[in-house]
Formats: structure tokens, sequence, C-alpha cells
């Protein structure tokens, strides 16, 4: 199976790849996944007190696709406000990293690693979780 | 000069020896004939060589070249032992035994015949990825007509002990398949002193070319029989009709006697090399081998990089290095290997694994140069890698609750 461009370079120079302090009242935290699965993504966001996304952090356990979902989801949320960035959409993934069928499940796991995170971050600042619907993967 | 890229996946596929391939050529342009045709000097040649080839092949593993059926591989060859002996056999019992780390070539024949009314027994193997000799002996009943276990892995390399099986076989007097497709060619198998009463094997693997292969059918102390799975014409004393592939024949033939002439020294020099990388990408932390090191096949090795998913770690270096990986992403099915989930692999062991390959052309050059960039790449990963740092914090991943996806 050949990767597209975009997938190899985000492999190859993946961006934001580290940690937040995930104790930081203004960290929020993702882990979503399973080693079992194959892959694992931790993503987290650093907010500022404007709501606004002011870093993002990865790292991923799993194929080129998976990590360049998840490196691509934290290009994408630096400089949103949390509210932009729960409209990120899987299939926006699937387009730009032009992934195939049998890895559109990268793209999921990064969608859900978003909002995991945002739901980290709004629980730990005393807001009510956001209820998502079951997102279907595998 | 170092050309990339570097092929380290001979348990898929061998590349042709070049004498394997001179040995052919006058075949397709010249020598043309079809080996049936009993009335002109095109079939005799034609003939004649099939018949030096069939002693060429027979010679490898101790045989006599009357007990060698030529197939198109060894799917056939599994297709045709295990299917034909099922048949032949049928007023005896219907009973198979055979091992969850075969082949699929096989276990798909097995579950066709239990499709068929058959029973099989798949048995478990040892962490080891050896068969318990105990369970085995345990598993025979009245009905038993058949054992099909493979003399060496394809994915771990695990050589099994085939005397031993076969002197439970023979004392039950079961009949003993084996899929010698990965051990033929690579280290002495030698069918009167390891007991084998079928054996299925392929050119491909051994240097020679794709598309043909062997049945190896005993004649003598049991006489064997198979029952044909392909009529027409009544070829190969009835087994396998079809005109026979005389050019593949003719290098199956050239393949199996370089083996023979060149194991000692190849053996020598592969196992070095393989020892080699398997030493050094072993002083990577969390780095093991899968299946038993000490009875193993000289050329292979199958080695886990914990906490680095295999696909992604293909993918650092795939361009230049021709590897596989027992990782879900890599088949189509989703599914980690069922051959290293076999011998007890957590899913994400097996989602870490490599398999290497090595052969008869491989060189040292080209061993550095995966050392280094197998190496380089798990590190890379490993700092990219969430459990890498969960493992490195002292967390112990198995108390975690993933989420289920």
């Amino acid at each position: 199976m050949a990767y597209s461009e975009k997938v190899i370079d985000h492999y190859q120079n993946p961006k934001n790849v580290g940690t937040l302090d995930k104790s930081a009242k203004n960290v929020g935290t993702g882990l979503v996944g399973a080693p079992e699965c194959g892959d694992v993504m931790r993503l987290q966001i650093q907010v500022d007190d404007a709501g606004m996304i002011t870093d993002a952090k990865f790292k991923t356990f799993g194929c080129g696709s998976a990590i360049a979902s998840s490196s691509l989801a934290t290009e994408w949320l630096k400089g949103k406000s949390v509210d932009e960035a729960l409209k990120i959409d899987n299939m926006d993934i699937v387009e730009e990293l032009n992934l195939p069928p049998v890895k559109i499940h990268c793209s999921v796991l990064a969608e859900d690693a978003i909002k995991s995170a945002i739901n980290d971050y709004r629980v730990k600042n005393g807001l009510e979780e956001i209820k998502f619907e079951e997102s279907i993967v595998h | 000069m170092l050309k990339l890229p570097i092929y380290l996946d001979n348990n898929a596929t061998t590349p042709m020896d070049p004498r394997v391939l001179e040995a052919m050529t006058p075949y397709f342009l010249e020598h043309y004939g079809n080996s049936a045709s009993r009335n002109h000097p095109f079939g005799w040649e034609a003939e004649e060589a099939v018949d030096y080839a069939r002693e060429q092949v027979a010679k490898l593993i101790g045989a006599d070249p009357k007990e060698i059926i030529f197939t198109s591989g060894a799917t056939e060859g599994d297709n045709l032992g295990i299917k034909g002996i099922y048949e032949m056999y049928a007023s005896k019992g219907n009973h198979i035994i055979t091992a969850t780390t075969e082949h699929k070539a096989v276990l798909d024949t097995c579950k066709h015949i239990e499709k068929l009314g058959g029973e099989v027994t798949y048995l478990q193997v040892q962490p080891d990825g050896l068969i318990d000799l105990k369970a085995l002996e345990a598993a025979i009943k009245p009905t038993t007509i058949l054992i099909a276990i493979m003399y060496a892995n394809n994915e771990i390399g695990v050589v099994m002990p085939m005397p031993e099986i076969s002197a439970i076989a023979r004392k039950h007097g079961v009949l003993l398949f084996t899929d010698g497709t990965q051990a033929v060619g690579k280290i002495p198998v030698d069918v009167n002193k390891d007991g084998i009463d079928l054996m299925a094997f392929t050119a491909h693997k051994m240097y020679g070319p794709k598309g043909v292969g062997a049945l190896y059918v005993r004649r003598k102390n049991p006489r064997v029989k198979v029952t044909a799975q392909i009529d027409g014409g009544g070829h190969e004393r009835g087994m396998r009709s079809g005109t026979l592939n005389v050019p593949g024949i003719v290098g199956f033939g050239k393949a199996c006697e370089l083996c023979m002439l060149d194991m000692v020294e190849d053996t020598k020099r592969i196992s070095k090399m393989r020892d080699h990388l398997q030493i050094e990408l072993l002083k990577l932390e969390e780095a093991y081998v899968n299946g038993s090191s000490e009875h193993r096949l000289p050329h292979v090795a199958n080695i886990s990089f914990k906490h680095v998913e295999g696909e992604g770690l293909l993918m650092g270096f795939n361009k230049n290095i021709a590897l596989s990986s027992g990782s879900a992403c890599t088949s189509a099915s989703l599914e980690p290997s069922y051959v290293l989930k076999a011998l007890g692999l957590g899913d994400d062991l097996a989602h870490s694994s490599l398999r290497f390959g090595l052969g008869r052309f491989t060189t040292d050059e080209q061993i550095e140069y995966t050392i280094k960039a197998i190496s380089e790449t798990v590190l890379k990963l490993r700092e990219m890698s969430p459990l890498w740092e969960m493992y490195k914090e002292g967390i112990d991943l198995s108390t975690i609750e993933w989420a289920a996806h």
C-alpha cells in the first residue's frame, strides 16, 4: 500500500510531538485507542483564559496514518477556540491526508482524542462533560 | 557500494539464483516439447529433463525419484497431500491432527475437510512455538489417519522435532504429512531419517522459479497413496494430471542441486549474519525474540520491539529495506499475526513484531545498514509513543482501562 505524500511528510517530520503537564488546570488530555488494537493516541491541549488553544501536543503508538492523523490534528488545534476545535471532523482529516478506506479508523481515533482532551479540560474547569454520540470504529 | 532496497523477506520468496535461470532458458526456446509426447524428439528431450530434475529434487530430501509428484507449488502440495489422504483413507477414519501455527494452506484445507464431514484437532503450541509431543500423542484416536505438522514455521522459523513426531505417528499407525516449504533447501531434510510420509515444498523459497513445487509421497514402509485432486491425463502416476511445467521443473531441479551443494557454506555465512543482526537489535531496550532461538532456521529472526507498532516501524525504512511484520495493519484483516498470538504473545507484542528472512544473497553490508536503520527508527518512534512514555514512568500498562474501540 502506498502512502500519500502528506502522510509520509507527517510521519517523517511530525509536528508537535511531546507532553504537556497533564495535572495543569489549563491542560486537557485525551488518551484513546488500545495497545491490543495496534493504536493508542494521546492528544493534549493547552487553553488560555479566553478559551483559545495556545498549544497542542501528541504522542501516538500506531501506523503511519495514525501518526499523521494526530500530527495534523495538533496543527489544526493550535490557534482555534475550544468551540471551533469541537467542529473538527474525522472526514476533514481523511480528505487532507488522502487516507484509504482501511485507514479511516485512524482519523476517527484522532477526532475522539480531540473530544476526549476537550472534555478533560472542561471537567477540570468545572464545566459539564459533553456527551458525544458513540463513534463507530474498527 | 550498497544498493538499495535491501531484500530481507526471503521467507515470502527468494530471488532466483542466476545459475537456475541459465539451466531453464533452453527449455523455453529450444527444448519446448511436452514431456508426455512419446513419439518425437521434442517430447523425449523434455521427458529426459524432467527425469533428471526429479532425481535432483529427490536427492535433496533423501527420497526415490518415483516418490516425487510435481505440483504448481506448496499450496497445491498441501491440498493434494491432506485432501488426497482424507479421500484415499476414508475407510480407515476421518480424523486429522494439525497445529494452530500452520500455514493457511494447511489450515484452510483442514477447514474444508471439516465441511466435508471430517474431524480436525488443532493443537496449541508451546510458548516457544514447538509442538507438545505429549499433547500430540494424547490427541490420537482410533479414527486418526493423518498428522499434519509443518517442518519449520514461516513466521518465526521454529523447526519442529520431526523424528519425534514421526515416532509417535508410527507407533499409532498414523501417516505423517509435513509442509516443508521453509525447511527444504535450508536445513538437512531427509524423509527417511525424519520418518516423513508426505511432504509439500516449493522451488521459489529456495532460489528457484515460482509456480513449481513437489509433493513427496512415500512408496515403501508404508506405501502411501493420495487421491488425485486434479483429473485429466493421469500424469505424475495418476496423482496430479496436467502438462508438466518443464522449464520450471528443470529450474526446481537445479535449485535443489545448488541448495545441496551450498547448504553448509550458506548456513554458516547466513546464520552468522542473522546472529549478528539479532544481537545488535536486542541491544535496544524491550526487544524480544519470538519463538525458540535454539530450534530455529538459520536465516530467520522474528523480533518484537515493545511499545512501537510494526507498520509504523516498517514505514520508517520500507523504501530501503523489504521486511514483513506481524502487525494487523500490514494485513487486510486488522488482526495481528495468528502465529504470534498462538505463542501466547499479547496483541500489543504481536503488533510490534518484525520478521527478518535472510538469504543466499544477503551481505554483511546490508545487515549493518539494517541494524542502523531499524535501531534509529525504533528510538524515534518510541520518542513518539505514549506507551513508551508510560512504561518509562513505571506505569503498568495492563492496569489501564483502554477505551475499547
